[in-house]
């Protein structure tokens, strides 16, 4: 269970404070919670604090009843947060196999690797020795930090717009991916996305706009309402879907 | 031989034990043993220190060590080492040098070594150095490759520079002959307060001949690096060089490219790429458990790899 105590988080921009998030408050111990609003309504922020990339201005973050605020990233993923980039991170020299070594935190073998690959739709041995560097790409790279996440099994996931810049053709399969893994993985995903057909598979909704939390609820309680709405808070639902 | 030159040789030449095919190993200047097959030889020159390396024409799939290993500190050397590979020859050639200095002298070594390749030969080189010892003495390498390479044949030089090195200035020059292929892979890492210096001039002569020079490195602590790549097309032919350096600490690399076109045809590519790690790829491994520390030697690791 993943709590957010009375969450801050401001910058300084033009020399003035400026607030992102105001006052979030969430306790998260569902299997598959979605978070969306429109685009720099600070869900981004939201998912890169719960990682420790980001220290909050004030509040504090709990997990399973501990107090992780002051831990750093490093700590984080080792009492079971795992972080899915918006846009994964290239690296000249490491291969494929070598990041999901690295994210399963154990010697594994080709095999293994190779299932973590074939999860996310991705023909293992096409892939498991490549290096993971401008030669993938977008498409795949979301693909492989998915298989990353795998991985690490940990108990909470979190996936930063995963459907962000992948092509149409790869975002249908993506959404399969996303259903399955609804499936396999163990504990809770927390998952940032404008996408209908996520939003779809998600136990709970929370919108998130001007750094607020604007509505919190069981699926069938909140996706209605987005849909309908023409203009407001979601009319980014579908933005970033090209 | 003991067990430090032992050591020294696993590390330039990865030789557990006396090496397959022929070989020649070279320690504190004097030669402690050889071996040549029925088709590659090995002679002593009788005007200079160094050996000869004759690989008969056809010869497939065999390989040449020839590491040297220095302990004795204070020894200086400048040995020649010439290879003559036949016409239509694919062989392996390792070469590498190991010094382990723990007096107060300088250790230097200083290879020259030229190639000659026979039409449609294939070589692959490999060459790795590499300094230990806790002395005030340096390690000083200065190693000089000389390649002609004839109609069709192609070459693959790694060079490869880890660890221990003080002070090095690699001399590389080659003449390409008509199609010809030469592929050079640098990979360096310095740091303290060493000095590495590469300087590389490859002229395309042949047609369509064709080269690439690509050097990854990183310099840590308060270590130089000097990346010089001099590639003069004189024919139609394509030209590459590329640096890709990793700096940290106080690190200093320079990449100093030049490419000049004698011939309207020539097509010659340079690029650098100099900087830090990008903090995004240590956020990256930190997500995954990894520490700053641990995250960055992945990094380095993988880059250099």
């Amino acid at each position: 269970m993943l709590e957010l105590q009375h969450i801050s988080y401001e910058v300084e921009q033009d020399g003035e404070d400026k607030g992102i998030l105001h006052d979030v408050n969430l306790k998260i111990g569902e299997r598959f919670v979605a978070i969306t609003g429109p685009n720099g309504g600070g869900k981004s922020t939201l998912a890169k604090i719960i990682a420790g990339i980001y220290t909050p201005t004030t509040g504090r973050i709990i997990l399973d009843g501990e107090d992780i605020t002051k831990l750093n990233i490093t700590e984080r993923a080792h009492k079971g947060i795992s972080f899915a980039f918006q846009q994964p991170v290239r690296f000249k020299g490491l291969t494929v196999k070598d990041l999901i070594t690295l994210a399963s935190g154990k010697h594994i073998g080709v095999s293994e690797a190779c299932d973590y690959l074939s999860e996310v739709g991705l023909c293992a041995k096409d892939y498991i020795d490549r290096e993971v560097d401008a030669s993938l790409s977008g498409g795949e790279l979301k693909r492989i930090e998915i298989a990353m996440i795998m991985a690490r099994g940990t108990k909470l996931s979190v996936f930063d717009e995963p459907e962000a810049g992948i092509d149409l053709w790869s975002f249908s399969n993506l959404i399969q991916v996303f259903e399955h893994l609804h499936e396999k993985i163990n504990g809770s995903i927390l998952i940032i996305s404008h996408q209908e057909r996520i939003l779809n598979i998600a136990d709970r909704i929370i919108v998130l706009a001007d750094g607020r939390v604007q509505q919190d609820g069981a699926r069938k309680d909140v996706l209605p309402g987005l849909l309908g709405e023409t203009g407001g808070v979601c009319s980014a639902l579908s933005d970033k879907v090209r | 031989m003991d067990a430090i030159q032992m050591s020294l040789l696993e590390q330039v030449a990865e030789l557990h034990d006396v090496p397959e095919g022929a070989y020649n190993i070279r320690a504190n200047g004097k030669a402690a043993a050889r071996n040549t097959t029925a088709h590659i030889d090995i002679v002593s020159k009788t005007d200079k220190d160094g050996i000869d390396i004759i690989i008969k024409p056809g010869t497939k799939n065999e390989s040449v060590h020839i590491p040297v290993v220095l302990s004795e500190s204070g020894l200086q050397e400048t040995v020649y080492n010439d290879f003559f590979i036949g016409d239509d020859c694919d062989v392996t050639i390792v070469a590498g040098c190991g010094i382990h200095n723990c007096g107060v002298q300088n250790s230097e070594h200083d290879g020259v070594h030229t190639f000659h390749v026979g039409k449609r030969s294939r070589v692959r080189y490999v060459e790795r150095h590499y300094g230990e010892g806790d002395g005030r003495g340096e390690n000083i390498m200065n190693p000089t490759t000389v390649v002609d390479m004839d109609e069709d044949s192609y070459m693959e030089m790694e060079t490869t520079q880890i660890k221990g090195v003080d002070s090095t200035v690699r001399t590389t020059q080659a003449k390409l002959g008509d199609r010809a292929t030469l592929i050079i892979k640098e990979k360096v890492m310095t740091h303290g307060k060493q000095l590495a210096k590469s300087d590389f001039t490859v002229d395309l002569d042949g047609e369509d001949c064709h080269t690439n020079v690509i050097s990854r490195s990183v310099a840590r602590e308060d270590s130089k690096q000097v990346f010089m790549a001099r590639i003069n097309g004189n024919n139609r032919c394509y030209g590459h060089s590329e640096c890709d350096a990793i700096i940290m600490d106080h690190g200093v690399v320079a990449a100093i490219p030049e490419v000049t076109a004698n011939c309207v045809d020539a097509s010659l590519v340079h690029e650098a790429a100099i900087g830090k790690i990008a903090g995004e790829q240590l956020t990256k491994l930190m997500t995954l458990g990894l520490t700053e520390k641990e995250a960055e030697e992945q990094i380095v690791k993988g880059f250099l790899k």
